[in-house]
């Protein structure tokens, strides 16, 4: 590209032989302009049509506003689709009715730039109807030019969501019947139900009179993007003399005759939106946030020193959901971790965590693990009697089993693992708070497989449980637990399914 | 220092490490842990959060980031990435470098929110319009989520293009220990981006060439690129393969049971090998062959019912017989279910 010297300096010379020259052309037009292959000289708009005024008008006001350098333009698919021939402009053109979502991520991206939304009637008010509702509701420093000329111009005169009542199109071939289609679609109107929009006019390309003040609307919405006052949109009345079937007069003429009654010209919306408070967002560095500790963070607590007694040892927790069995199984990963070995946690989820049961799938191992699911675990704590009926069958023969109860459901028959009942709940409601249930369950755990240290889990609640009163129940709570075994069960004091004792 | 970790939040907490400035999505079970994470996160590190209006949305502002330059990034499971196709296959067209996450769901329409392993024609094989080719990776850990989004970033840079993390709902919602390393993201120049600015008001970000001549120029040019990285990005795991009979493969959690069904039968006297695509692609078909050369027989197993199967087939090119076996609706074959199938299978060849 090369800007047009040659014609400047002709302009010298007709200057310097005393003629005054009222029109020359404008600097910013080049000799060859690489992103238009043909038509150098001509647009690829039809006669008539709207497009060229209103690409005119922008481009006039990007450069009295001296901002075609922060200019970026997202062109939209439809006849202008290939604005970005006859903008020297950063330029993104998009998917069918998505520019305004497009351009909300190119705004945010670069916050003091212009990002102009260039749309028909077809990609804003059909296919992009959600992008363009959902851009003005939150109010994107934007400005959207809504050309609206009733029908669908780059495919061929098909009906548009604004096409009038009656307007014959190639998809509505005997007019439109609102009975079948509906009504034309006020664009401007829906948008200004919302709160956030900052301006709001429609205009029409009808005669000089109503150019002139689309020139004014379209400079004033990009004035007010570029002083960050909000959401911009013009909507622009626009001839299609081809698929109308008009000439290029006519067609001004039908605007003024059929469309401005049917979408009147107003300005709809003109004031900058009321402050409003937003909650402050805390700024930290990325490692703070993403809790990555750095070397510089002071020595590291001395991990006490374990010899576990397994290669691999796996644990199915479940119970009802709100009974701590995704926690509980959470910090014994966590503890698995803190004392080096290999862990995985895996969950049921989804909508049944709520009301009906949960469990998830505890592994410890000195090997990478394989799979995380577990068939048949070693230990299985059944927080409630559904859960030990369901997953008592699974667990591995000579395994263990800790049940939330003081006895077992009379018509169950034990397995082949050992089953030891603890009243979990009871212990922990005497202690001040049900919610420990399932560290009473952790406490017992412990003591009766020994496969991670009491010392561990008591560092683990320190930093996982946050409530500092909680933190005493629970602390008091992993002690009952493995009191419970020690005292109750090791000494036969309260009588187990199996009759075992110590 | 290790860090108990949800798969679905390493994802996030990989792409803020990787220099990712935005991230915009739609919630959606068993992904929404990465919207949820994104929103936590990016705001607090000066990135950009946005809960779009839908998957179209969200796809689209992320074609809008991606043109000024930004690292940028969306997730969502199946009936989300449906919708996301029309994007992804124009940031392909546009050469829009971005990551997207799939976290598995069961399907098809609206299936379940359980593990499945069902996306993986509409990730790899394509899924939207148009001669496009996307990144995908299969993480199968937690750690892996986090390594091979980075990874992606840098794949998605490297050759301006989108790059999938194709996870299930296991993986995303599992714990394990993760270990993360913070140093400032280097960020490749992007002279082609939109910005703003007089050094990048030539630029123009579209897709559309008219010239059917053009086009297949275009074309072209992408199926260069795309040559190029199956040459020097396919990436793979082995486990016990050099002395293997039997080849099991998988990716994703898939390849978790399986390598506990190689163990499981290295113990009962059987010499399994498992084969693991980490890139589904490009599909690391060179050293499949290479694994397979010696094996008897190739047992194939998905969360679907046979999408992967067709890519290891076209690689070993009838060479060696491969068998499938594949559960659906969210059931994870235990290690006992496919060993049981390895035995029968093996039983069947002598």
């Amino acid at each position: 590209m090369s800007t047009d010297t040659k014609l400047d300096a002709q302009a010298s010379e007709i200057l310097a032989a005393g003629y005054e020259v009222t029109h020359s052309k404008s600097p910013l037009f080049y000799d060859h302009y690489e992103r238009k292959a043909d038509l150098q000289q001509q647009t690829h708009y039809c006669p008539g049509c709207g497009h060229g005024i209103a690409h005119k008008l922008i481009a006039e006001a990007l450069e009295e506003l001296g901002l075609q350098d922060k200019t970026i333009f997202v062109s939209p698919v439809g006849c202008s689709v290939f604005a970005y021939y006859y903008f020297d402009t950063g330029n993104v053109q998009m998917a069918h009715g998505r520019a305004p979502a497009g351009a909300t991520a190119i705004k945010r991206a670069c916050p003091g730039k212009i990002v102009i939304s260039y749309q028909g009637d077809g990609d804003l008010a059909a296919i992009g109807t959600a992008e363009i509702i959902h851009a003005a509701n939150r109010g994107e420093n934007i400005t959207v030019f809504f050309v609206n000329n009733a029908i669908y111009g780059m495919t061929g005169g098909q009906m548009a969501p604004t096409t009038l009542v009656g307007q014959r199109s190639t998809t509505s071939p005997f007019g439109r019947r609102p009975i079948n289609e509906g009504f034309p679609m006020h664009v401007c109107e829906l948008i200004a139900s919302l709160e956030a929009p900052a301006y709001i006019e429609r205009v029409a390309l009808s005669d000089n009179k109503n150019i002139m003040k689309a020139r004014k609307a379209i400079r004033k919405a990009l004035e007010l993007q570029r002083d960050g006052v909000g959401f911009s949109f013009v909507e622009i009345l626009s001839p299609c003399p081809t698929i109308w079937g008009k000439d290029p007069v006519e067609a001004r003429k039908w605007i003024a005759e059929k469309m401005i009654p049917q979408f009147p010209l107003n300005v709809f919306r003109d004031h900058k939106h009321d402050p409003v408070v937003n909650n402050p967002v805390p700024h930290h560095t990325i490692p703070e946030t993403l809790e990555i500790q750095t070397t510089d963070q002071g020595p590291r607590p001395e991990l006490p020193k374990h010899q576990h007694h397994f290669q691999q040892f796996e644990i199915k927790v479940a119970g009802f959901g709100g009974q701590g069995v995704l926690l509980l199984g959470q910090l014994l990963t966590e503890m698995g971790m803190r004392e080096g070995l290999e862990v995985s946690w895996l969950p049921s989820y989804g909508p049944e965590m709520r009301s009906g049961s949960a469990h998830c799938h505890v592994c410890l191992s000195k090997n990478r693990i394989g799979t995380p699911l577990i068939s048949h675990p070693d230990v299985l704590v059944a927080m409630n009697e559904i859960s030990l009926r369901k997953f008592a069958p699974q667990v591995a023969s000579g395994g263990l089993i800790l049940y939330n109860a003081s006895r077992l459901p009379e018509d169950f028959e034990l397995p082949q693992a050992r089953v030891i009942c603890i009243p979990a709940s009871e212990i922990a409601d005497k202690l001040g708070s049900t919610k420990s249930t399932n560290i009473v369950m952790m406490g017992a755990l412990l003591e009766e497989t020994e496969c991670l240290l009491t010392a561990t889990a008591e560092g683990v609640l320190e930093t996982k449980v946050k409530k500092v009163e909680l933190k005493e129940i629970n602390r008091k709570a992993l002690a009952a637990g493995h009191d419970f075994i020690d005292h109750y069960v090791r000494v036969g004091a309260v009588t187990q399914p199996d009759g075992f004792a110590y | 220092m290790r860090q108990l970790c949800k798969g679905n939040v390493a994802i996030v907490k990989g792409a803020i490490l990787a220099g990712c400035k935005a991230y915009y999505g739609y919630p959606i079970t068993p992904a929404s842990e990465i919207a949820e994470a994104a929103a936590l996160y990016f705001p607090q590190v000066g990135g950009t959060f946005l809960q779009a209006e839908s998957e179209i949305a969200a796809i689209n502002m992320v074609y809008g980031a991606a043109a000024t330059g930004q690292r940028v990034m969306s997730a969502s499971s199946g009936p989300g990435l449906s919708l996301m196709q029309e994007g992804i296959s124009y940031c392909a067209g546009s050469e829009l470098p971005c990551v997207i996450v799939d976290i598995v769901r069961g399907g098809p329409g609206l299936g379940n929110i359980a593990p499945e392993q069902s996306d993986y024609f509409a990730m790899v094989k394509g899924g939207g319009h148009g001669c496009y080719r996307n990144f995908v990776l299969a993480p199968a850990s937690v750690q892996e989520m986090a390594d091979l989004t980075v990874l992606a970033f840098e794949l998605a840079d490297t050759y301006r293009n989108p790059a999938i993390i194709l996870a299930d709902g296991f993986i995303g919602q599992m714990m394990e220990p993760l270990e993360l390393d913070y140093r400032e993201a280097k960020l490749p120049e992007k002279p082609w981006a939109v910005q703003g600015t007089h050094e990048t008001r030539k630029n123009v970000i579209s897709s559309i060439f008219l010239e059917p001549d053009d086009l297949e120029a275009h074309i072209r040019k992408l199926e260069a690129k795309y040559i190029r990285a199956s040459r020097l990005e396919a990436r793979h795991e082995t486990f016990e393969t050099n002395d293997a009979e039997v080849l099991l493969v998988g990716y994703g959690i898939t390849s978790r049971v399986l390598r506990s069904a190689v163990e499981m039968a290295r113990r009962e006297g059987l010499k399994a090998g498992l084969f693991r695509p980490i890139t589904l692609w490009p599909f690391p078909k060179e050293a499949l062959r290479k694994a397979a050369s010696k094996v008897s027989k190739v047992l194939v197993v998905e969360l679907s019912n046979g999408q992967m199967v067709e890519d290891v087939r076209l690689s070993l090119e009838g060479k060696v017989p491969v068998e499938f076996y594949g559960r659906t609706g969210g059931n994870v074959p235990s290690v006992e279910e496919i060993h049981s199938q390895l035995m029968q299978r093996v039983m069947s060849l002598v």
